[in-house]
C-alpha cells in the first residue's frame, strides 16, 4: 500500500500566496510551516494539514455523540470527547413547561446515557451548548461507543459515505458516527465493527483502505 | 562551584567509554510506548533512558487556575532503581527543579494559545540514569508531544556538553557529570535556530562556550534528523 505524504511538526510546506490556512499550520514571514504530524492537503484556495492525532474542538452545527456526566437543576453536563464539557439546557429538551423544583431531571436523561445531539452554540470562552430539538437528535440505547481521533471521522465515513456503507453491510450493525470521534455501534457483529473501525483509525494515512476493510469483513 | 577532580576521565586521548571528544553516545528512539497516553516516546542516550507520556489537552480544574491559553505541566521523576544506589522515591528538590527546567525548554515551542482553559500534562520517568537525564527527557517529551497532536513550532532537540580534565566534550555520561569540571545543557528548535534552554554548572570561558554551542548545534542536527525519521517510520510500519 502507498502512504499519503506525511508532514512533520515544524516542516516547511510552501509559500502562502494569499491562500487560506487552516489552524494546523502557521506562517512566519509569508512561509507556511506545519504545527502537527499529519497528512498534507494543498489546493488553490487552502493549505490544510489533517493531523493524525488531535482533540475535538466543537463547531456550531456539528452532530456529536455525548455521554451524560452530571444532572444539574436546569440541564445536563455532557462529555463530547473534547477538552471542554458541553451543557444541555432543559429548554433544549422539553417541549412544554417543566417545573425544575418539582421534577427530577434524571427521568429525561440520567448519568451515562448516550445521546446523539447537535452543537448549537460555542461562546468565545468555550462554553458549549448542545440541543436535542432536532429531528435526528435522540437517545441511543443498547450499544457500545468506540472513541477514535476526531480528525479521522472523515475516513470512517469515506467519500460519499462509501466506507460507512461497507461497514454497515459487512457487519449488519447500526453505526452512528459523531463528528467528535465517538462512534455508536449496536446490533449485528459488534466486535467485527469495532475491529474494522480501529483498523481505519490506525491506518488512515494509507491508500486503498476501503478494499482492506472489505477484505477484513469478508473473512468470516 | 568546585567539583572534585580525582579520577582521570581521559585516557590515551579517548574518553572512558572509548568515545571521541565530540562524539554522542548511541541513541535509540521509539514512539507510542505507553498505550494509555495520547502520545508517548522513549529516548535512550547510551545507558540513560527516559520515557515521556503526554496527556491532553484536557480541561483544567479547579476553574480559578484556568487561563486564556493552555497550561503546560511537566513532572520529571527518577525511578528508585535508575541509579547505582537506590534513589528515595518521590518528588524532591532536584526533580522539582528539573521539571521546571524541562517545562520552560518546551513551552516556547508549543502553541498554548490554541487551547484556552486546558492543561497539557507531560510525565517523564527516568528508567535508567547515566548522566544527561534532562536532555534525554526533553527529547522524549518533544517526540511525545508531537505524537499527541499538540501543535508545535518545531521539535525541541537537546544535548549536553561539558569540560572534563580541561577538555571540551559533548554528551556527558554519569561519571563525567560527577567528576568533570563543568557541564552545559542545551535545547533548541533546530529548524528555527532558536535556543530554548542554556544552563551551565561550573566555569567556562567565553571562547569555550562559543566552541561548545557550535558543536552542540552539529549534534542537535543529528538528533533532530533522528527524531524526524522516528516519527516517519512509525507511520510506515503498517505498509506491507
Amino acid at each position: 500500500m502507498k502512504v499519503r505524504e506525511i508532514v512533520l511538526t515544524g516542516q516547511y510546506i510552501c509559500e502562502e500566496d494569499g491562500r487560506k490556512i487552516s489552524n494546523t499550520v502557521y506562517k512566519e514571514g509569508g512561509k507556511v510551516f506545519s504545527k502537527v504530524v499529519g497528512v498534507l492537503k494543498i489546493t488553490d484556495e487552502e493549505i490544510n494539514i489533517i493531523p493524525l492525532k488531535y482533540v475535538y474542538i466543537p463547531k456550531v452545527g456539528d452532530r456529536v455523540i455525548g455521554i451524560i456526566k452530571e444532572v444539574e437543576t436546569s440541564g445536563w453536563i455532557v462529555d463530547i470527547n473534547s477538552p471542554y464539557l458541553a451543557f444541555l439546557p432543559l429548554a433544549e429538551v422539553a417541549s412544554s413547561y417543566v417545573d425544575v423544583f418539582r421534577t427530577d431531571l434524571s427521568k429525561f436523561y440520567n448519568v451515562n446515557d448516550i445521546i446523539y445531539t447537535k452543537v448549537i452554540k460555542v461562546s468565545e470562552d468555550k462554553v458549549i451548548n448542545i440541543s436535542m430539538k432536532d429531528e435526528e437528535s435522540r437517545k441511543l440505547k443498547d450499544g457500545v461507543i468506540v472513541s477514535i481521533t476526531p480528525t479521522k471521522v472523515a475516513r470512517v465515513i469515506g467519500r460519499g459515505g462509501s466506507m460507512i456503507e461497507t461497514l454497515k453491510k459487512g457487519t449488519k450493525s447500526e453505526i452512528i458516527v459523531g463528528q467528535n470521534g465517538y462512534i455508536f455501534i449496536s446490533g449485528g457483529k459488534v466486535e467485527k465493527a469495532i475491529e474494522a473501525i480501529l483498523t481505519i483509525e490506525r491506518e488512515s494515512h494509507l491508500y486503498g483502505l476501503t478494499d482492506k476493510i472489505k477484505e477484513l469483513l469478508k473473512n468470516e | 562551584m568546585s567539583k572534585s577532580n580525582k579520577i582521570d576521565l581521559i585516557v590515551g586521548g579517548k574518553r572512558l567509554d572509548g568515545r571521541d571528544f565530540f562524539e554522542v553516545r548511541e541513541i535509540e528512539m521509539k514512539v507510542n510506548v505507553v498505550n494509555n497516553a495520547d502520545g508517548s516516546a522513549m529516548v535512550r542516550f547510551g545507558n540513560t533512558t527516559a520515557i515521556a507520556a503526554v496527556y491532553g489537552p484536557r480541561l483544567l480544574l479547579p476553574k480559578f487556575l484556568q487561563e486564556e491559553k493552555a497550561v503546560l505541566r511537566c513532572r520529571y521523576n527518577m525511578t528508585p532503581f535508575s541509579t547505582d544506589e537506590r534513589k528515595t522515591p518521590g518528588h524532591d528538590r532536584r526533580s522539582i527543579e528539573l521539571s521546571k527546567v524541562i517545562k520552560s525548554a518546551l513551552e516556547p515551542a508549543i502553541f498554548l494559545e490554541d487551547f484556552p482553559k486546558t492543561r497539557i500534562d507531560v510525565f517523564i520517568d527516568i528508567v535508567q540514569a547515566d548522566g544527561s537525564t534532562r536532555v534525554a527527557s526533553i527529547n522524549a517529551a518533544s517526540l511525545a508531544l508531537a505524537m499527541a497532536g499538540i501543535p508545535m513550532r518545531d521539535l525541541v532537540v537537546a544535548c549536553t556538553a561539558g569540560k572534563i580534565n580541561g577538555c571540551l566534550v559533548l554528551d556527558l555520561n554519569g561519571k563525567e557529570d560527577n567528576f568533570g569540571e563543568a557541564d552545559l545543557s542545551f535545547a533548541m528548535m533546530y529548524s528555527k535556530n532558536r535556543v530554548t534552554l542554556l544552563q551551565t554548572d561550573g566555569e567556562f570561558s567565553y571562547e569555550e562556550i562559543e566552541i561548545l554551542i557550535k558543536e552542540l548545534k552539529k549534534a542537535c542536527e543529528k538528533i533532530y534528523e533522528m527524531q524526524k525519521s522516528t516519527l516517519k517510520d512509525y507511520y510506515q510500519k503498517y505498509v506491507e
